[in-house]
């Protein structure tokens, strides 16, 4: 239950094709992440998951069978938009049994499921109340609400946490993520925040104009990015990339090194000039300006006392750092 | 945000305000008057009428010469009958228009529209030769017919821009959720666009109440509604003055007080969606 | 938000709405533009004979055509002005905070739900009347003759008339307009030292423009083919001097029994009215598209 394999899927609106072609297969239980910067393709893909759009090209097989021209209610996926797109003129309850009763599924089945599902999701004391009355955490719960009831193959998740505010974000993750512990069901989440993809996901599908850039667990993509734009998507702050004569010295175009990769101090091969300081308390985050090597921005543990215009010298720890060819992408 | 208005100027704009709002409205508190006052009395000078003795006169005549609860009946199953029937056509319409709009939507907006531009005495004499072969003249289904035609396009054009403040997702997820065409139309759109749907209800109940074109050709008698019952009184014999004004009040009576309940919904709809 | 599914779907649920308007436009019409070139008279009936464009031409060439082509401009041009620009202004002043805006709300509002016979009645004869109307009667106590407005300035009655009926819709509209102004950004200008005129002329009437064009939109279709307050206060005279197009076809077909004639005017009533719908959704068109 919930293995969804997609074989040449292709959209074009009129003449821009928004997804050339993908082949991609999401395993039974995984929590696969979509994430890109915005306009590469990955909500549309999730739409083409879903049945909201109708694919140009390609099959879509969800637990073996070819749903590609099924509408979304016969494909058995529960979706929770962006939005939440609760109805407002239902109550909590009413919102997450209306699939029940769209199914036809009689009062005393649908009470159960429904007071299960709120159990679940802490909603007990709201199920009286109309969407318009709840904080924004909550109409995400019930939004989420109303797909698991439904008990599909696979859900889908749309930018789910983006109209959150940063605190409740962090927490609707981890709600979200127990939630895929608890069901153990398949889910697609779409995102372009790649914290969001690297805490939750089981495995990354790295999209970029429509294209897949890379699939992989997070920790795979982090490690050994396939090409500079994984290595510059993935990561906080971003990965340092070095051109020119310090990545001829590797054998290559271009070499990436991450923040937390730095060591400051000591003999390094690299100097720089302190630009701005960003200090958080658990970490220190630098700019340096290191002459031909561009701007570098270094990460130091702790309460790092480093001032504007203070000249330090550097070193990449070894076996961190990576190589990519002309093409961008890595070398082996 | 919190300025105080002086006390002065609010009540200059108070008594500006008010001596319009009473010009405005003083013709139709004049026919209420004159309606409660006998024959003599009604021609006599503004003041004079004023401190005449107040009579139900009129009102028993005119119920004697008229049958006015044909014609209300006839006014309310025009106007209900056509408006319901044309939210029937419209809903799903602009659904379409909303929700699945392709590159000519708009363009069929505006052709719709535009057949509300075709003036009605174009096709006058069609209309009655139609009505005529088709047995239709002074019946009240052909004027149902009539009239919800004519108000289609404004019910469409309402509808539509009230459909658009709904977002596309909710029905995306009634969709998900398993919900057939029907039920995603009668269960989650309807019940959200109440409010557009009751304004869009109003006005053209108001409409078609007030509409004195087809009703004044097709009908004579047996369907003529209220506009009928008034023309009646224009002829200049039957010019009195008092009776003239009790006929008119009972006529505008009904759609008066349903307008003024309803004028914050009726407000919203009028404005087409300009003002958001 | 399109698939192949709902496009089908909202094919079908748009069709009624466009067959039956379809069907509303092309019959009768149709029927119009053959009758139109017919001699066709209700009272010989069985002597219609094919005449080609000589209704068109004698419909064109009557005197009556071309006053009653630039009364029904003048009619609709008059009534525009007056519901715009005292709409603006009135709207201006019940945007202020006084005493009892909702019972003023309900009085200004009120002309709208009068049936359009009511009102031309009750305008002919309890206040243009010369003999026993109000205007009359005020004239009299101030010592004057009192002006007979429907045998004198039937036009400008008229246009009196329907204008009152229309004040409130447009009134109505742009007071909401007005009300839904973003303050902040009144805030704004006022801090950027922008006096009451230039925030009028720079923020509000922009923001009215939309309004305005609604106003206008829709008042046209229904002034274009003003008939009961005509039918009912002047029948279009004196002569043909509050005769519009609209009254001139009823009178040629109805009143004179000339079919033929009177879709010949329907015809050229239709293609007026295309021209100015033209013209207008070009504007509309522009100014909804925001």
């Amino acid at each position: 239950m919930g293995k969804i394999t997609l074989n040449q899927v292709r959209k074009s609106f009129g003449e821009v094709d928004v997804i050339p072609g993908i082949d991609l297969t999401i395993n039974e239980g995984e929590f696969v992440v979509f994430v890109g910067p915005s306009g590469c393709g990955k909500s549309t893909l999730l739409r083409l998951i879903a049945g909201l759009e109708d694919t140009s090209g390609g099959i879509i097989q969800i637990d073996g069978m070819d749903a590609t021209d099924l509408p979304p209610a016969k494909r058995r996926l529960a979706m929770v938009f962006q939005s939440y797109a609760l109805y407002p003129h239902m109550s909590v309850r009413k919102n997450i049994a209306f699939p029940l009763k769209m199914a036809g599924m009689d009062a005393a089945e649908q009470d159960k499921r429904v007071n299960h599902a709120a159990k679940i999701l802490n909603l007990g004391a709201y199920l009286d109340r109309r969407p318009g009355q709840l904080s924004g955490g909550q109409r995400q719960r019930v939004a989420i609400g109303r797909a698991i009831v439904r008990e599909p193959a696979a859900f889908l998740f749309d930018e789910p946490l983006s109209n959150l505010d940063a605190a409740l974000r962090v927490s609707m993750r981890q709600e979200i993520s127990e939630l895929h512990q608890t069901l153990k069901t398949t889910m697609i989440y779409v995102t372009h925040d790649q914290v969001e993809a690297m805490t939750m996901a089981d495995k990354i599908v790295v999209l970029n104009a429509g294209r897949i850039e890379q699939v992989g667990s997070p920790m795979d993509l982090y490690r050994s990015p396939a090409n500079l734009f994984v290595a510059g998507f993935i990561g906080s702050p971003k990965m340092n990339l070095i051109d020119g004569a310090e990545a001829a010295k590797h054998d290559a175009t271009t070499i990436g090194i991450r923040p937390e990769h730095i060591t400051i101090g000591g003999d390094g091969p690299w100097e720089g000039v302190v630009g701005l300081s960003e200090h958080l308390g658990s970490d220190t985050f630098l700019k340096v300006n290191a002459g031909a090597l561009g701007t570098l921005t270094v990460r130091a543990s702790g309460e790092v006392m480093m001032h504007h215009g203070d000249t330090i010298r550097m070193a990449p720890q070894p076996g961190k750092i990576l190589r990519f060819g002309a093409d961008g992408n890595a070398l082996a | 945000m919190a300025r105080k208005a002086s006390n002065t100027r609010k009540a200059v704009v108070t008594i500006a305000a008010w001596s319009i709002g009473f010009l405005i409205f003083f013709p139709i508190l004049w026919i209420i008057i004159l309606g409660f006052k006998s024959e003599g009395d009604a021609i006599k000078t503004p003041l004079q009428v004023l401190f005449s003795s107040w009579t139900l006169d009129s009102y028993y005549d005119v119920q004697a010469r008229s049958n006015y609860a044909r014609h209300f009946w006839n006014s309310v199953i025009l106007s209900v009958g056509s408006t319901v029937l044309a939210l029937a056509i419209a809903i799903p319409a602009a659904w379409s228009m909303a929700f699945v709009p392709g590159k000519r939507t708009k363009d069929l907006l505006m052709w719709m529209l535009s057949t509300k531009m075709m003036p009605a005495v174009g096709v006058l004499v069609p209309m009655y030769l139609l009505f005529r072969d088709f047995g239709l003249l002074d019946s009240r289904i052909g004027l149902v017919g009539v009239l919800t035609l004519i108000n289609l396009p404004i019910v469409v054009w309402m509808l539509y821009t009230y459909f658009k403040e709904i977002p596309g997702e909710i029905l995306e997820a009634a969709r998900m959720d398993g919900a057939s065409l029907k039920s995603e139309i009668l269960y989650v759109l309807t019940p959200m666009a109440v409010p557009g749907i009751a304004s869009t209800m109003l006005l053209n109940i108001i409409l078609a109440w007030n509409e004195a074109f087809w009703t004044l050709q097709l009908t004579t008698s047996q369907a003529a509604p209220l506009t009928q019952f008034i023309a009646s009184y224009s002829s200049p014999e039957g010019l009195f003055y008092a009776k003239l004004s009790a006929a008119s009040t009972m006529a505008i009576a009904p759609i008066l007080i349903l307008g003024w309940f309803s004028q914050k919904q009726l407000v919203r709809g009028l404005t087409f969606g300009a003002v958001k | 938000m399109a698939t192949a599914h709902s496009r089908t779907a909202a094919r079908l649920m748009l069709s009624p709405a466009v067959i039956l308007l379809l069907l509303w436009m092309i019959v009768p019409l149709g029927m119009t533009l053959y009758f139109s070139f017919l001699r066709y008279n209700l009272l010989m009936p069985g002597m219609e004979t094919f005449v080609g464009f000589e209704n068109y031409y004698y419909f064109v060439n009557q005197p009556a055509f071309w006053s009653a082509l630039s009364n029904t401009l003048i009619l609709v041009l008059g009534v525009l002005c007056i519901t715009v620009v005292g709409g603006i202004l009135l709207a201006l002043l019940l945007d202020q905070p006084f005493w009892g805006q909702g019972i003023v709300r309900v009085l200004v509002i009120a002309p709208f739900f009068v049936m359009p016979t009511v009102s031309a009645l009750v305008w002919k004869n309890m206040f243009m009347n010369p003999v026993n109307g109000m205007f009359a009667h005020m004239a009299k106590s101030l010592g004057l003759q009192p002006f007979d407005f429907l045998s004198h300035a039937p036009l400008a009655s008229i246009i009196l008339i329907v204008a009152w009926q229309w004040l409130p819709f447009a009134t109505l509209i742009l007071l909401t307009a007005l009300q839904s102004l973003d303050r902040e950004q009144q805030e704004a200008a006022e801090m950027d030292g922008a006096g009451w005129l230039p925030r009028f002329v720079y923020l509000t009437v922009p923001h009215l423009t939309r309004s305005i064009t609604v106003v206008i939109l829709i008042q046209t279709i229904f002034l274009l083919s003003v008939f009961a307050e005509i039918l009912v206060t002047t029948n279009g005279g004196p002569g043909t001097a509050s005769t519009n197009l609209t009254y001139l076809v009823y009178a040629q077909s109805l009143l004179n029994y000339d079919v033929g004639g009177g879709s010949a005017g329907g015809i050229i009533a239709v293609i007026l009215a295309n021209i100015v719908a033209i013209f207008l959704m070009r504007m509309i068109g522009k100014n909804l598209e925001a």
